[in-house]
C-alpha cells in the first residue's frame, strides 16, 4: 500500500508525522521523500545512506553529420529546447522536457537520447523503533534531491517514483512537496490513501480547502490529520465534517514537541503522549486502505 | 557605414525608448546604416512565451538579417543563440531612445559583448 | 522603485503573517504596491481582506484533447506518450482513450503523430488574477488552479503588473510575499527583486532550506536579508544560524520570538501589529526599520519598464 501525506500549506507537519509513522510502523515500510525541491526526511530519520545517483533527463544529441538544418525539430519543439541558428543546430537541454518528439520528427535520424542531470537519488536505511521486538530495525530510505537552479519537480519525482519496488511487500509512506500544483498532485497521484495534514488556523483551513479541491477528484480515501490542535479556531474541524472528511489524529499543540522538531527528533520517540496518537492514526490509515481495497474486489 | 543593425525598442521608431530587455522586450527597431532605412519587428510572441523567449526573439533577429544587435539585458541562453546566428551583442544600453543608440553605435562609441551580462530569465538551467 | 521579496524556503516560518505587517507598517510610510506571489497556496489575502476591481484569465500552456468522433482507437497515443498521460479505456469502459490533464505535458507529440487527426491541441485556462484594494494599498494577487503547472510565468506576470502599476500610482515600492521552495516560483518571484527578506526557523529543515534558498539568491545577485522566527524555540541552532548569516555575508536583520499573537491575528484577520503590542510585534516593528534602512538598491528599473500588454 501507498499512503502519501500531503498538504496544502508548507510547515504544517507534513515530514513530522511522516518521520513518526516511519518509525512506528507495525510492517513491513519504505519511507520515500518526494520533497524533491527541499527534503527533510532525512533530517529526522537519520538514515544511513548506501547509494546516491545522479537522475539524467532525457534530451537530444544532434549527430551533425547527419543534420541538415531543416529545422523540422525546432519548429516541433513546444519548449524552445532547440533552434537553428546560422550553420548551428544549438540545443538546451535546461529547457527539455524529455517528449522524445524532435527525435522522431527528424527526417534525417540525426537526434539521438543524450542524458541532463536533474539531481540525485539518494538511497539508504534508517532505524525503527521496533529494535529487539522481532519486526524489522532496519527500513528502507529514498529521496531525490534536485539540483539547485533546476526549475522542474516532476521529472525527477517520475524518476524515484520509478524506484519503488514493484512487489508490495512493504508499505511505502510518501513525504510529498506542500502545496497543490503539480508537484504534490505528481507525490500524490499514485497513492492508495492520502492523509493531509494542517493546522487550525485560517492559512491552515484555506490551503486544506484547496488541497481537498486537488485531490477529493482522484477518488482515493482521504483523512485529515489536525496538528498543533488547539492554537487557532475550530473551523477546520467543523469543514472536515461538513465536507465528511474524518479526522485520523488531533495532535495538540505542545511547546516540548515545537523543540523536540527543532532538535531534529522524531517526535513520537521525544514526546510519548504522542506514540499514541500516531498508532492510532496508522490503524486508521491501514484501515482505509483495507477498506477501498475491499470495495475494489467487491466491484471487480 | 553598412551593416544592418537591430535595437530592442518600447515602439516602431527611432524616437522610442530602447526596451533593456532582451528576450522579452516589446519589438526590435531593424536599421540599414546603407541606407538608413528603419523597420520595426514585433517581439510579442516572444513575450508570451511561457519559456524560451530569448531564444524566440534572437531567431527573430537573424530572420530580420540583423548582424548586430543592441540591448539593455541579455540572458546567456539568448547570448548563446545569437553567437551561434553569428549576430554581435552589445548589452548595457538603456536610458536612451533607439536613435540615440544608433547614432552611439555609428560614432564607435559602444562595444560588443563577449558574455551575457543577464542570469537566466524565463527558465533556469 | 524598491522591491522587497520575502521568501522562506520551508513553508510555515511565519513568510506571510510577517509581510502583511510590513504592508501594514509601508502604509504608514509612504505606502506601497502588495503582492502575492505564491499563486500556489495564497494566504496574504486572508489578513488583507482584498477587494477586486479587476479580474483576469490566466492563460498558458497547451494541452492535447481527443476528440472521440474521429479517434479511431489505434492505441498509438499511449506509446508515444512518456507521461503516461493516455488513459487507455477498458473492455466495458465507453468513455474511449482520454488524456489526463494532470499529466498531459503539452509536449504535442500525440496530437503529431496520431494517425487519424484526433487530437486537438488547446490552450490553458490555468487561473485567475486580480487588481485590488486593501486597507494598506493596492494589491496584485493570484490563484492558481489545483493541479496546475506552476511555471513562474504568472509570477511574472503579477510583478510586470505590480511595478507597472506602482509607478502609475507614484509608489516607491514594491512588496511581494515570495513562493515557497527553491523551484521555478521563487526563481521568477526573485528576478529583478532589489532585496531578498528569507524568513527562517531554528529547526533542522529551516536550516536546510535557508541554505538552499540563500544560494539561490547569490546565484542571482539579489542581497539577502535573515529573520530568525520563532528563535526561543532553539537557542542554539539560533546561534549557529546567525554564525552562519555572518559567514555568508547576509545581513541579519533580527530575532523574533515563539507568539501566540500571530495565530491570533490570522484568527482575526489582521496583521500582529494591528494588535495591543507584544514583543513580537514590537521586535517586527524594529525588523522593518532596519530593512527600511538597509543601503536601497534600486531594482534594475529598466528591465520593468512600462509596455503596452500584447
Amino acid at each position: 500500500m501507498i499512503y502519501a501525506i500531503a498538504s496544502g500549506k508548507g510547515g504544517t507537519g507534513k515530514t513530522t508525522v511522516t518521520a513518526s509513522l516511519a518509525v512506528l510502523w507495525d510492517r513491513p515500510v519504505m519511507a520515500v521523500d518526494l520533497d524533491v525541491e527541499e527534503p527533510n526526511l532525512h533530517l529526522f530519520l537519520h538514515p544511513e545512506l548506501t547509494g546516491e545517483e545522479p537522475a539524467l533527463m532525457e534530451v537530444p544529441v544532434v549527430d551533425t553529420a547527419r543534420c541538415t538544418l531543416c529545422g523540422q525539430c525546432a519548429a516541433f519543439c513546444q519548449f524552445k529546447a532547440l533552434s537553428v541558428m546560422g550553420k548551428t543546430l544549438l540545443i538546451f537541454p535546461e529547457m527539455c522536457h524529455g517528449c522524445g518528439g524532435c527525435q522522431l520528427v527528424c527526417p534525417e535520424k540525426a537526434l539521438s537520447p543524450g542524458g541532463r542531470e536533474l539531481g540525485q537519488i539518494v538511497s539508504g536505511h534508517f532505524r525503527t523503533d521496533h529494535v529487539g521486538s522481532g519486526r524489522p530495525e532496519d527500513a528502507p530510505f529514498l529521496m531525490g534531491r534536485l539540483r539547485v537552479g533546476e526549475a522542474m519537480s516532476p521529472p525527477l519525482m517520475r524518476q524515484v517514483k520509478a524506484r519503488l519496488p514493484e512487489s508490495g511487500a512493504a508499505d511505502i509512506l510518501i513525504d510529498s512537496p506542500p502545496g497543490v500544483s503539480c508537484p504534490a498532485v505528481n507525490a500524490v497521484m499514485d497513492a492508495d490513501v492520502i492523509v493531509l495534514v494542517t493546522e487550525p488556523t485560517p492559512f491552515g483551513l484555506h490551503d486544506f480547502r484547496l488541497a481537498v479541491e486537488a485531490f477529493r477528484p482522484l477518488g482515493k480515501p482521504l483523512g485529515a490529520v489536525i496538528n498543533r490542535a488547539g492554537i487557532g479556531d475550530t473551523s477546520v474541524q467543523d469543514f472536515c465534517r461538513a465536507e465528511g472528511i474524518p479526522v485520523w489524529a488531533q495532535i495538540p499543540f505542545n511547546r516540548a514537541v515545537a523543540e523536540a522538531y527543532s532538535r531534529g527528533e522524531v517526535v513520537a520517540r521525544a514526546v510519548p503522549e504522542l506514540r499514541a496518537v500516531m498508532l492510532a492514526l496508522m490503524a486508521q490509515m491501514q484501515g482505509a486502505a483495507a477498506a477501498s481495497k475491499k470495495q475494489e474486489a467487491d466491484h471487480a | 557605414m553598412t551593416g544592418i543593425i537591430a535595437v530592442t525598442s518600447e515602439g516602431p521608431g527611432m524616437e522610442s525608448m530602447v526596451d533593456p530587455r532582451f528576450g522579452r522586450a516589446a519589438g526590435f527597431v531593424v536599421v540599414d546604416l546603407a541606407t538608413m532605412a528603419v523597420s520595426y519587428v514585433d517581439n510579442g510572441g516572444s513575450q508570451a512565451m511561457a519559456q524560451g523567449a530569448g531564444i524566440q526573439a534572437a531567431e527573430n533577429v537573424a530572420r530580420a538579417g540583423a548582424g548586430v544587435i543592441l540591448s539593455g539585458f541579455v540572458g546567456p541562453k539568448a547570448f548563446q543563440a545569437l553567437a551561434a546566428g553569428g549576430i554581435q551583442v552589445i548589452q548595457d544600453v538603456e536610458g536612451m531612445t533607439v536613435g540615440q543608440a544608433v547614432d552611439k553605435y555609428k560614432r564607435g562609441e559602444l562595444t560588443t559583448a563577449d558574455a551575457p551580462n543577464a542570469p537566466a530569465g524565463g527558465h533556469k538551467g | 522603485m524598491r522591491e522587497i521579496v520575502v521568501i522562506s524556503g520551508k513553508g510555515g516560518t511565519g513568510k506571510t503573517s510577517i509581510t502583511a505587517a510590513f504592508a501594514h507598517l509601508a502604509s504608514l510610510q509612504g505606502g506601497a504596491m502588495i503582492c502575492d506571489l505564491d499563486v500556489d497556496a495564497p494566504d496574504l489575502h486572508l489578513l488583507l481582506g482584498p477587494k477586486h476591481f479587476e479580474e483576469h484569465e490566466f492563460r498558458s500552456g497547451f494541452e492535447a484533447v481527443i476528440d472521440q468522433e474521429t479517434c479511431v482507437a489505434c492505441g498509438m497515443c499511449v506509446d508515444l506518450c512518456r507521461y503516461g498521460a493516455v488513459r487507455k479505456p477498458s473492455w466495458d469502459d465507453f468513455a474511449g482513450y482520454g488524456i489526463d490533464p494532470l499529466r498531459c505535458e503539452g509536449c504535442k507529440v500525440c496530437v503529431q503523430f496520431c494517425p487519424a487527426g484526433a487530437i486537438g491541441f488547446t490552450e490553458k485556462h490555468c487561473g485567475q488574477w486580480y487588481a485590488s484594494d486593501t486597507r494598506f494599498g493596492p494589491m496584485i494577487h493570484a490563484q492558481l488552479f489545483p493541479g496546475e503547472e506552476n511555471s513562474g510565468r504568472l509570477v511574472a506576470l503579477l510583478k510586470k503588473e505590480a511595478r507597472t502599476r506602482a509607478e502609475a500610482l507614484g509608489l516607491g515600492l514594491v512588496l511581494c510575499d515570495g513562493a515557497p521552495g527553491i523551484g521555478c516560483p521563487v526563481i521568477s518571484s526573485l528576478s529583478g527583486a532589489s532585496q531578498a527578506v528569507i524568513v527562517t526557523e531554528p529547526t533542522p529543515s529551516g536550516r536546510h532550506d535557508l541554505e538552499r534558498v540563500a544560494d539561490l539568491c547569490r546565484h542571482f545577485r539579489i542581497p539577502a536579508a535573515v529573520i530568525i522566527n520563532k528563535f526561543d524555540l532553539n537557542l542554539q541552532n539560533t546561534a549557529d544560524i546567525e554564525a552562519y548569516c555572518l559567514d555568508q555575508g547576509h545581513a541579519l536583520l533580527g530575532l523574533l520570538p515563539h507568539d501566540e499573537v500571530v495565530v491570533r491575528a490570522m484568527v482575526q484577520a489582521k496583521c500582529v501589529t494591528e494588535l495591543p503590542d507584544t514583543p513580537f510585534s514590537q521586535a517586527l516593528r524594529s525588523i522593518w526599520e532596519q530593512l527600511a534602512s538597509l543601503e536601497p538598491r534600486a531594482a534594475r528599473p529598466a528591465l520593468f519598464h512600462s509596455t503596452p500588454t500584447a
